[in-house]
């Protein structure tokens, strides 16, 4: 198995000469099984430069995941060229919405709507197809086995496992470490530190032993008090649950778009210093667009 | 399902929640640093608000692999701006008249489901359930008498009728529904539950929480929301249209220890706690 990373930044493109060494786009990651199935997770605006690199293989199957559909995730979906041509077949899977009880096929035919953009979604030349997963649901694509795990972010986040032939790989999407809402003196502190951890021990369960785990971490922890709740990790905790889940390398992304490439490389630097790892701690690497790693 | 039943539960799907609670979740929400403990609070005051929130969170479309039984736990398992904005569309749905034709007045409604909701999670509590599992017990006895609710919006004639059977006390509110409607506001709100995927534990909590005969794994809760529902009537806190104190059977005594009085001398001054939820209601 082998993965690409296309898009490693959050919240908006930022191209620019701060940002050249460690990309601009918006989150894409590729998947390649060993039967070089297509696997892609999210269509933040990396995947237009994925898309020009598909015409080789075209007519072309495409497995789509999305984490969620905030913007950073979906934007580049319009302009994954594959969608306007014939033959092509695309399956988008992702999370139906329990507050407008809408399903993932709205992800595409919103954004398309006329006001938003010139061809509308009925107009695709592709053959397209929508899978609402249910949490856990486990989805074949060859010889690759996916499944999804409900993590923390201010709407629904799949976080994606790909299993195959023993090799592995976990993308989390957005997510915040849950946190207590309450503090010590509070009736309800007690049983719902117990939830969280509950909820965190699921989460490594999800991560345990995977050979590249892919999370976000988009903030210091300098930063993160101010951002409490918006649904983002920490390097440090970032680092602290690889090192927990026993997982050999974590790639760190969802920069901050105002995180030039040297102070990304600063603040890299010093949490991998505090985090002061050992023989046997996962290998911390900081996640670069256009960067290919094969497992 | 009978298609009555069907159309019940349809129509349910549009049913507001209580006027004091969904203001309070507009204001809060309009703020950017509306706090996550508060919206917690003000969602666990209100049967309606928490029966629907349950709802969506555990329908088969979303697919969640854990039922999730209270709403902190929802707050855990979806995150809390996903609860925020379930209770926001809520919201949206209008809320309840603060007057209907049954004559079946809300607040003290309220009142009453709170308080069989606190002395319930105390019961547990006293009887060894975990901690993990006492929200559990709060939102059971929150949501015990969710059917009454659907009766007063959707056959206020019936509820009526009944209330009225049943005022003077010589027989119990549910005995009455079934003279008037051959159906019971436990099998309407057990229906309910069943139908929204809540935990089995709380439907069939809900649809025996009256008759202590029928058992299942669901007994525990049963027992302490059956034993709250007579230690709140016994206190005065609040009405719920039924008149009727019901003494403990033996199987009931040898759960709590105790015989209804001696209990509620045991479980010692709980009106305090009581007051909290009428000051926070504003009622
Ligand atoms: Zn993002
Ligand atoms: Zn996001």
């Amino acid at each position: 198995m082998r993965f690409t990373l296309w898009g490693v930044r959050g919240s908006i493109p930022v191209p620019g000469p701060h940002t050249l060494r460690y990309g601009g786009n918006t989150t894409c990651i590729e998947v390649r099984t060993d039967d070089n199935d297509l696997i892609i997770f999210d269509a933040g605006t990396g995947i237009f430069q994925l898309s020009q690199t598909l015409f080789k293989e075209m007519p072309l199957k495409a497995h789509l995941f999305i984490t969620h559909t905030h913007w950073d995730h979906i934007q580049g979906l319009p302009f994954f060229i594959p969608i306007f041509i014939p033959g092509n077949s695309i399956r988008i899977h992702g999370a139906a919405d329990p507050v407008t009880q809408r399903g993932i096929s709205d992800v595409l035919a919103r954004q398309m709507e006329y006001a938003y953009f010139p061809v509308r979604e009925a107009e695709l030349n592709a053959r397209i197809e929508y899978v609402n997963l249910h949490e856990r649901q486990e989805v074949q694509v060859g010889c690759a086995k996916i499944t999804n795990l409900l993590l923390n972010h201010p709407v629904l986040n799949y976080g994606y496992r790909v299993e195959c032939n023993g090799k592995s790989l976990v993308f989390t999407g957005d997510h915040e470490w849950p946190y207590n809402i309450y503090t010590p003196e509070d009736d309800y502190f007690e049983e719902f530190e117990e939830m969280v951890a509950e909820k965190r021990a699921g989460i490594m369960e999800f991560f345990r032993g995977v050979d590249a785990l892919i999370i976000d971490t988009a903030y210091t922890i300098e930063e993160y008090p101010s951002k409490l709740g918006w649904g983002h990790g920490t390097f440090d905790a970032s680092i602290a649950a690889a090192r927990e889940a026993g997982v050999k390398r974590v790639y760190l992304t969802h920069h901050e778009p105002n995180r030039s490439d040297d102070r990304l490389e600063q603040v890299f630097q010093e949490a991998v210093a505090r985090a002061a790892l050992g023989p046997g701690d996962p290998e911390v690497v900081l996640a670069r667009e256009g960067l290919t790693i094969e497992l | 399902m009978s298609t009555s039943q069907a159309r019940l539960i349809a129509m349910v799907d549009r049913m507001p929640a209580f006027p004091q609670t969904v203001g309070r979740i507009l204001e809060m929400t309009a703020r950017p640093d509306c706090s996550p403990k508060d919206l917690v609070k003000v969602v666990e005051h209100d049967p309606v608000m928490t029966m629907k929130i349950l709802r969506l969170v555990n329908s088969a479309y979303f697919g969640l692999t854990r039922t999730i039984r209270s709403i902190n736990h929802g707050v855990v398992m979806v995150g809390i701006n996903t609860v925020k904005n379930v209770a926001l569309s809520v919201a949206a749905m209008g809320m309840l008249p603060r007057k209907n034709q049954a004559g079946f007045d809300t607040n003290e409604f309220l009142l009453h489901s709170l308080g069989v909701a606190t002395v319930a999670r105390l019961l547990a509590g006293r009887i060894g359930v975990g901690e993990k599992s006492a929200p559990d017990y709060f939102v059971a006895g929150l949501l015990h008498d969710f059917g009454k609710v659907v009766l007063a919006q959707f056959m206020p004639e019936e509820l009526r009728r009944a209330l009225e059977l049943a005022m003077d006390g010589s027989q119990s509110l549910h005995l009455a529904e079934r003279t008037v409607i051959a159906s019971d506001h436990a099998e309407i709100g057990g229906l309910l539950a069943a139908s929204w995927q809540l935990s089995p534990e709380l439907v069939g909590c809900i649809r025996h929480h009256h008759d202590l005969s029928v058992n299942g794994d669901w007994g525990i809760m049963r027992d302490c929301v059956f034993a709250a529902n007579q230690i709140v009537r016994s206190l005065g806190f609040g009405d719920s249209g039924n008149r009727v104190i019901e003494s403990f059977p033996p199987a009931l005594e040898e759960r709590f220890g105790h015989d209804l009085p001696e209990l509620i001398e045991t479980i010692g001054d709980i009106t305090q706690e009581l007051e909290k939820a009428k000051i926070f209601l504003k009622l």
